[in-house]
This record gives structure tokens, sequence and C-alpha cells, in this order.
């Protein structure tokens, strides 16, 4: 996987792609391009996966891509290529211009304003030198495959345990005169254990990962295989329950899939197409008061952190709702200008395509209960611990998917149920957020701790 | 279209691919293979009435893999020397614990298939851009005609023209060129503060004249405004377990999350599948066949050839409720001893080949479907679906609805909104009492994820009845 947005650090050193990058836009210009903007990222992966104590697939490579973007006058077009020879770029450019010109005038679109373009590129510490090899790979991931075996005796199967390690880096110029670059790097393991319940024989899968920019900032492979192992475990013996409307919690993984539900209906693509539940609410009371949340593109080490966006803005933390109310949408330049704003800094972009809007490090603020806490608050309810489906409607927010989890029975956690779902609208459940966990980590871009909500409908038998 | 191989068009000759396949060769490699890929994809889109965006993407690589036992060593690259090849062989090659030295392999023979499900004078990739904005202008104004509520209209057209040639240690030189396109309309359609989505598209390995047979296009793009209208007086969905009629086509994607990936052979021979040792059982009642067929002309589950160079074919999964067979690719087939179906898939040169659907569907039955919806009394009819899932370990699947209505005293009554079915794979179809006589494929619009590798299939169903499955929605 390319990894054009994952972090950050200069490039200490001037890149061939910086050159390759002017050269470029200096052809697009010749071919009538009155903007114009690149990115040229490249990266390394090697990929190692164990199954029941043997290596099961070693992957290993090296990519490169380049994607350009012009504009002809208000028209435009976006290319891209694996192949960096001269005709190979040459083609790419009258390509593009080609296309460009067969497009229709669109009011808002072009480069941001050159002020805007960001003039510093703070390091935020996103790459580490560490090159692995092969052998260590293999070795945290037999660790912690054997570490999930060992933790249980109903832990019988396996689907295996995956140590990846990829660097990469990217450069971004435009016709502004913006160039800049930095290097990232994430080192990961995950283990996805199987346990068996004896007499039924009935099987339950269950994951844990870790992923670090700092391969010393991993935690031991044992204690990843030992937490996947009682996940997998402690889903036996799972049942259905009656359909009836209670109090949900979500975990850490589940909530943080709601906050993603949240993003995409404050992106500014969704918003100007009409094609989000939360229009127009800028300045109004969207979630529970007990909501507080940023987005922080320049959290040090984080997932999402670099020091430019897709389009060279700077990044920055940008509150996104301050006690319930809406306080910023996530844009870039182009969706910010369909709604008369400026960019919050969150143009992402993959090589090839034009601008998007995402998150950087997106999170609350966490509460001061335990999780513990919050379940013992719940009489009768759910602790939904995995969520499966697309059953979200991005523009009404009604929600249906499919869960599974625990029944918490008077405050405790009394057995595993599955085969259920969980049914809301997204505009009421963020309203009805009721406690907020103390218990926040970053395990990607988008982190939330345990979040309960005071009621959705259940559906089972 | 399959083709006489040309390596050189990858800037490769047969000779420098036949020196690689000698590195890969070491004694415990049981299979290796190179895969050459060079993809172009264009795209256009629509919104706002303006046709504002075109993109093209080009690549070629190739994939190198090595297989020794249950181990795979693989490396890609984006370069193609002689150099770039070896290196990417050695280190497929690492995983074989074998002394370093080229054994030679026979010279692959070149072979060509008897058929052709999508000749490519017929499907013509080089449309000019110009057409392609036609084609959506004319959308945007039949979905707004429709209906003036209708607010915006989201159209997109992708073409991707892939052409592939596998050499391989068993002596196989294959290629194939696999166009496909695709065309897909979202419609928002507002009244006061009410508003809703509907979605329509349809595909294949087609020339671009079939989406304008019988203005294809217009049809598509009145079912997407039809949806959204219709939405906009949808109810509430019912919450618990019911009566579900499925109608055909789409609504196939149940057989795809419930049985299809829990019969794909990987997770079998792991057992890790629900389905892990379930051969000659009874897993649906004995009105329920259902095929793996990557033999349909023009569809976009179609492939003349899997990724491994073996002829697609259709596969027996389950006979009249009795479970048959696993889908396979070369490494599933030859570790279990089980027969080769040709379903050895990769999203591309980057990826590695697992096996994988191709077109999904149950033959058709013998009943009415309008016997099928006059013998529920009270339940759910879901005519269209957004997404699903599965969980392959215990069996558990969903799948959305996009459109569905409840069915009250044997007749379709109110439009009710989205909700998820959820059920149990090995379960679910012992409850299916009729099978209507209707088959449908669907469209074409159908892409399937796994292990993080995208790859298009196609589905189909005719009328079902599911006589209880629980329903996702919010009203108890």
């Amino acid at each position: 996987m390319l990894q054009e947005h994952r972090g950050t650090e200069p490039a200490p050193i001037v890149n061939g792609y910086t050159n390759l990058a002017a050269d470029v836009l200096a052809r697009a210009k010749a071919c009538g391009a009155t903007e114009a903007d690149i990115v040229v990222a490249d990266g390394e992966t090697l990929s190692v996966q164990v199954r029941v104590g043997t290596v099961d697939r070693l992957t290993k490579a090296r990519e490169k891509r380049l994607g350009l973007r012009v504009f002809i006058g208000k028209r435009s077009a976006t290319t891209s290529t694996s192949d960096f020879s001269r005709e190979s770029l040459e083609q790419l450019v009258a390509d593009t211009c080609t296309l460009a010109r067969a497009v229709v005038e669109d009011d808002v679109s072009g480069l941001p304003d050159a002020v805007q373009l960001a003039t510093e590129h703070p390091s935020l510490d996103l790459y580490d030198e560490t090159v692995l090899d092969t052998e260590t790979q293999i070795d945290w991931a037999k660790r912690g495959e054997a570490a999930a075996f060992a933790a249980d005796p109903r832990v019988t199967n396996s689907e295996g345990a995956e140590f990846d390690s990829s660097s990469g880096r990217v450069v971004l110029a435009n016709s502004h005169g913006f160039v800049g670059s930095y290097k990232s790097s994430t080192f990961s393991l995950s283990v996805s254990p199987i346990a068996t319940e004896s007499g039924t024989g009935t099987m339950q899968r269950d994951v844990w990962y870790e992923v670090q920019r700092k391969f010393a900032r991993l935690p031991s492979a044992e204690s990843i295989g030992q937490e996947a192992a009682r996940r997998a475990v402690r889903r036996l013996g799972a049942r259905k329950v009656a359909t009836k409307r209670v109090p949900v919690v979500f975990d850490q993984e589940t909530a943080g899939s709601l906050l993603a539900h949240l993003c995409s209906a404050i992106s500014g693509y969704g918003l100007y197409k009409r094609a989000s539940f939360l229009l127009d609410k800028l300045g109004q009371t969207i979630a529970s008061d007990l909501m507080t949340l940023y987005d922080d593109g320049r959290m040090v080490g984080g997932l999402g952190s670099r020091p430019f966006d897709g389009e060279g803005l700077a990044t920055r933390k940008n509150t996104i709702v301050e006690r319930g109310v809406l306080k910023s949408y996530l844009l870039d330049t182009y969706s910010g200008r369909k709604l008369g704003l400026p960019s919050t800094g969150n143009a992402s972009r993959s090589v090839g395509e034009s601008p998007s809007v995402g998150p950087t490090n997106f999170y609350p603020v966490p509460g001061l209960k335990s999780p513990q806490e919050i379940i013992g608050s719940v009489k009768g309810g759910l602790y939904v611990t995995e969520l499966i489906g697309f059953g979200i409607n991005m523009v009404t927010g009604d929600y249906s998917r499919g869960a599974s989890g625990f029944w918490i029975e008077n405050g405790e956690i009394a057995y595993p149920v599955e085969e259920i779902t969980i049914a809301g609208n997204l505009k009421q459940m963020f309203k009805d957020i009721e406690a907020v966990g103390n218990d926040l980590v970053f395990r990607g871009r988008i982190a939330s701790p345990t979040l309960k909500i005071s009621e959705m409908m259940v559906a089972g038998n | 279209m399959l083709e006489p191989v040309q390596l050189t068009q990858f800037g490769v000759t047969e000779l420098e691919a036949q020196h690689a396949l000698d590195r890969l060769n070491v004694r415990d490699v049981d299979y290796a293979d190179l895969y050459f890929e060079s993809r172009i994809s264009e795209s256009v889109s629509m919104e706002e009435g303006i046709v504002k965006r075109a993109a093209k993407s080009v690549s070629q690589g190739v994939g190198v893999r090595a297989t020794a036992g249950e181990k795979t060593g693989f490396a890609y690259s984006d370069e193609l020397t002689k150099q770039d090849l070896e290196i990417a062989a050695d280190t497929a090659r690492y995983i074989a614990n074998s002394p370093k030295g080229d054994s030679p392999v026979p010279v692959p023979v070149q072979r060509r298939a008897t058929r052709d499900l999508y000749p490519v004078e017929r499907v013509k990739a080089e449309v000019p851009t110009a057409d392609r904005v036609t084609l959506l202008n004319e959308i945007d104004a039949e979905a707004r005609r429709y209906d003036p509520r209708i607010k915006n209209v989201m159209a997109s057209f992708n073409t991707e023209y892939k052409v592939v040639a596998v050499a391989t240690t068993d002596g196989a030189l294959v290629a194939d060129i696999q166009p496909l396109s695709r065309l897909q309309i979202t419609c928002i359609a507002e009244d006061r503060d009410n508003r809703q989505v509907g979605s329509f598209g349809g595909g294949g390995r087609v020339a671009f004249e079939y989406y304008r047979e019988d203005n294809r296009h217009l049809s598509y793009a009145r079912e997407a405004a039809r949806e959204a209208i219709l939405n906009l007086s949808a109810v509430d969905a019912p919450a618990g377990v019911m009566p579900v009629v499925l109608a055909g086509g789409w609504p196939g994607i149940l057989l795809h999350e419930a049985i299809g990936h829990g019969l794909e052979a990987d997770f079998n021979r792991k057992k890790t599948s629900a389905f892990s040792n379930l051969i000659g059982k009874r897993v649906a009642s004995d009105v329920c066949t259902i095929v793996d067929d990557g033999t349909l002309p023009f569809r976009r589950g179609s492939l003349n050839m899997d990724d491994e160079g073996t002829p697609t074919s259709c596969t027996m999964l389950i006979e009249k409720g009795i479970l048959r067979r696993y889908i396979t690719d070369k490494l599933n087939a030859r570790l279990m001893g089980i027969p080769l179906t040709g379903n050895g898939r990769r999203e591309s040169y980057q990826s590695v080949v697992l096996p994988r659907m191709t077109n999904t569907f149950m033959r058709a039955g013998e009943s009415d479907p309008q016997d099928i919806i006059r013998s529920v009394k009270k339940g759910l009819y879901a005519v269209s679906f957004g997404g699903g899932q599965v969980d392959i370990t215990n069996g558990k699947f969903v799948f959305s609805a996009s459109e569905a209505y409840l069915i009250e005293d044997g007749r379709i009554t109110s439009p009710v909104k989205g909700a998820t079915l959820i059920g149990n794979g090995p379960e679910i179809l012992t409850k299916v009492s009729m099978v209507g006589h209707d088959l449908k494929l669907d469209n074409g619009i159908g892409t399937c994820g796994k292990d993080g590798q995208s790859v298009p299939v196609g589905v189909g169903l005719p009328t079902i009845k599911i006589d209880e499955i629980t329903v996702g929605g919010t009203q108890g």
C-alpha cells in the first residue's frame, strides 16, 4: 500500500522526485495548463503472515506512483501512472490536458490561493529508520500467535498472525511554487485466534492488533496475542436475545466507528451535495454536551498526522464539536468554496485522484468514568464489541447494523450475544450519548473511549 | 479476449520469463508463477448538473509467487526489467528451504482457450470522453424529469481495460484481455425537511453501446430517481424475526454472504469456516440449487481464465440442499486434494491469489412469484440491497435493504426504510420454503472485498421466501 498521507518528516536530502515534479509541472504549463499540482509517492513493504506456527505468506514490495492534476481555466482532470519514463510522462501530461478540455467549467475549481500554502513543515516524528529483517518479523508474528494459543486451551485454531512494516515518502508540488515532502513509517502486528466451544464445536474468531510509527513503541507480541485470545474465548457460548429497546454501550473500537460516521457527515463533499444528515448545523447542538471533539493534524507521532494536507495547506488542531455544539466542518479548498468557508486543512489525497476530505487524528476529550463504571450503570442492556454490515444511510442518518458483544444484567457482563442488530438514527444517537469513558487510546486516525447511548432498538428473537 | 501471448508488450521476453521461472523452481517449490498485468482505468463523474471530473490511471507490473507446502512467497514490482524479475523471484522463493540454484522448468506451452466470453472487437474500450460526458448529461436530465423533487443527481461512468499474462511452472503461458465498465447513479430527493437517497447502476464486460441499447442508461436514471422518491414515503422498518421475501436479481447478495464466502477453499482447508467438514451434508432446503459460474458471456463476474490461467467453470456448490463443492485456486485444491474450479483471483499484480467467487446464483424453482408473496401474512418484501458482510468463522452474515415493503395479508403495502437482515449462514437456506421460476442476474454492480482485495463479481436469485430471519428495524 502506498502511504501517501500517513505521516511526516521533512526529507533530509534533496530528492530526485522534486526535480521530476518541477519538470512535469513545466510540461503541463507548456501544454496549456493554467494551474497544476503533482503528487509523487513511493514506499516499501514487508509483510509476514504466520499460521499455526509456520510461515504462511511472505510479501515484499517496492512501489512508486505519480499523480497529476491540471486546471485549464475552470476545467480540471486528474491522472496517474507508475511508469516514470520520459515518454510515459509526456503522454500523461498530454492526456490530462485533453481530459480537462473535455469536461465542463466549474466556477470554484482551482488550487488553493498561494498565501494559504504551508510555509513551514515541522517534524512530527513519524518516521523510523529501523529496517526489520524477515527473520525478526517472522519471530514477532510467531510469538504473537503462540501467546494466543498458550493463553487458553479453548484457542484451538488460528487465522494467523501478521507483522507488517512499511515506509514511504510523499512529495507534493504545485504551480504556485509549493514544494513539500515527508517520510513516514508504520509497524503493526495483528493476531487472529479461533476459539472452539467443547461439545458443540462452535467456533469464534477475534482479532487484536497494535500499530505504531516507531518500532520501539510496539508493545510485546505476547501481550497482543493474549488480548486476542481473551477476545475470542469470551465470545464462546454466544446467543441471541429478545427484541427490545435498551441502553447500548460501545467499546473503543465500535465507538470509533460511530465517530467515523460523524466525520463523513461533516465532510464538505457530503454537505454541499446535500447528502448528509447534518446539513446547515454549524453553531447548533448535534451531540450530547459530554462530547467535545478535536481533529489534530499535528499530533506528534500520530497515525493521521502530516505537516501539510493533500493540497499543501498547513495542518492544525481544529475544535470540531464543543460541548455538543458543531464548531467546524471538515473541508478542503473545493468543498469549502462550495460552502463559502475556508479550508480546514483536511484535504486528503490519493495519488491519481482529486482531493477529498478526511480526518487527521480525530478524537473526543475523554470522560472520567472507567468502562467498568459505565457498564455498571446499565441495569439491562447491550455491550457492543463488534459491528458488521453497511446499514448506514448518510443522507437520513438511519442506522441498522449487525452486532455482537455481551448482555449486561444489573451492571455486570452476563453472557455473550450474537446474531442481533442494533438500530436507531445517528442524529439522535449522538445526542443520546450518556457517558464518555476515560479510556482513550489511539490505534488509528479516529479514536474513541467507551461511549454509552441511552437507548437503541436491539433486534434478535 | 483470449490472445496469443505477447510478453513483449510488458517489456519482457519469453526467455526472461522462462529464466525467472527457472530461478523459482528450486527443490521444495511445488508451484510458481509470474503474473503480468497492465491496466488503464478511466472515469468521468457528474454532480450538480455538470460533468466536473475526469480521471485516468495507468499501471503495469508483475507479481511473482512461489508456493511450497502451505507456504507462499510473493513479491511484486512495477519495474519489468530482467533484473527486477530476478530479485522478485529470489524473494518469492525465500519461503522454500532449498539451496539456491536454477533448476529448469519445462518450457511453457502457449495455450488458447476455446471460448471468448467478452470479445474485444465488441467491447471496444476506447470511448471518446465527449461521448461519456453526453451519456451522463442525458442521465441527469432524465432523473430530474422523473420528478421535480429530485434535487441532485450524482453519476459516474468507469471503464477498465486490463491485459494479463500468466506463466507457470506447470507449463502454461496464457493471456487474456479483460474489459470492464460500470455506470452508477445516485439521486437525492427532497420534500421539505425530508431528504432521501436512491441508487441504481449496471455494467459488465460490455461495450459502450450496451448503455445506450434501448436507452438503458435512461432506465437506470429513472430507477435511481424512483427509489429516492419512494423512500420519501417510507415508514420505519419493523424489528424482530419474521418471514422475508427476496425479489430476484441483486438480493442474491444473500448467497454471496451467507454461503459463498464460507465455501471458499482457503477457510475450509484451515478449518476456520462455519462450513468446514460439511461436504455431502444438508445446508439448505431441497428447493435450493446454487452454482458459481464464471462462464456467462459479458457478465461482470465472468472470466475466460482465472488469474492462475485456469479456465473458469460452472461449479455446483449446493445441489437440492446438499453441499457439493468448495471453490478453489491451485494452492488450496492441491493441499486439499479436491478439484480445481478456476476461482483463483487477485485484485492486481500487487496482491496474492485467493479463491474467490465469480457469478453466484440460485437456479430457478417452480413457484409463481405472486404465490410466494400471497403466502406471507405479515413480513417483509426486500427488492434492493446495499452491501453485506459475513463472519466466516461463526457464519453470521448481514445484508442491508435499500428498498423494501411490508407484506400484510399476502399483499405488498407500505415502503419501509432500509434495515439490516442478520442470519446464520449454514442455517438460513434450510428456511427457504419457496423458490420462484423467475431467476434474474444482477445488473453488474458488485464488488467483493476479501483480505483487503476487491474483485468484480455477480450474483443472482429468483424470488424466494425465507420463513424466518431477523430484521433489524426500529419498530418493535
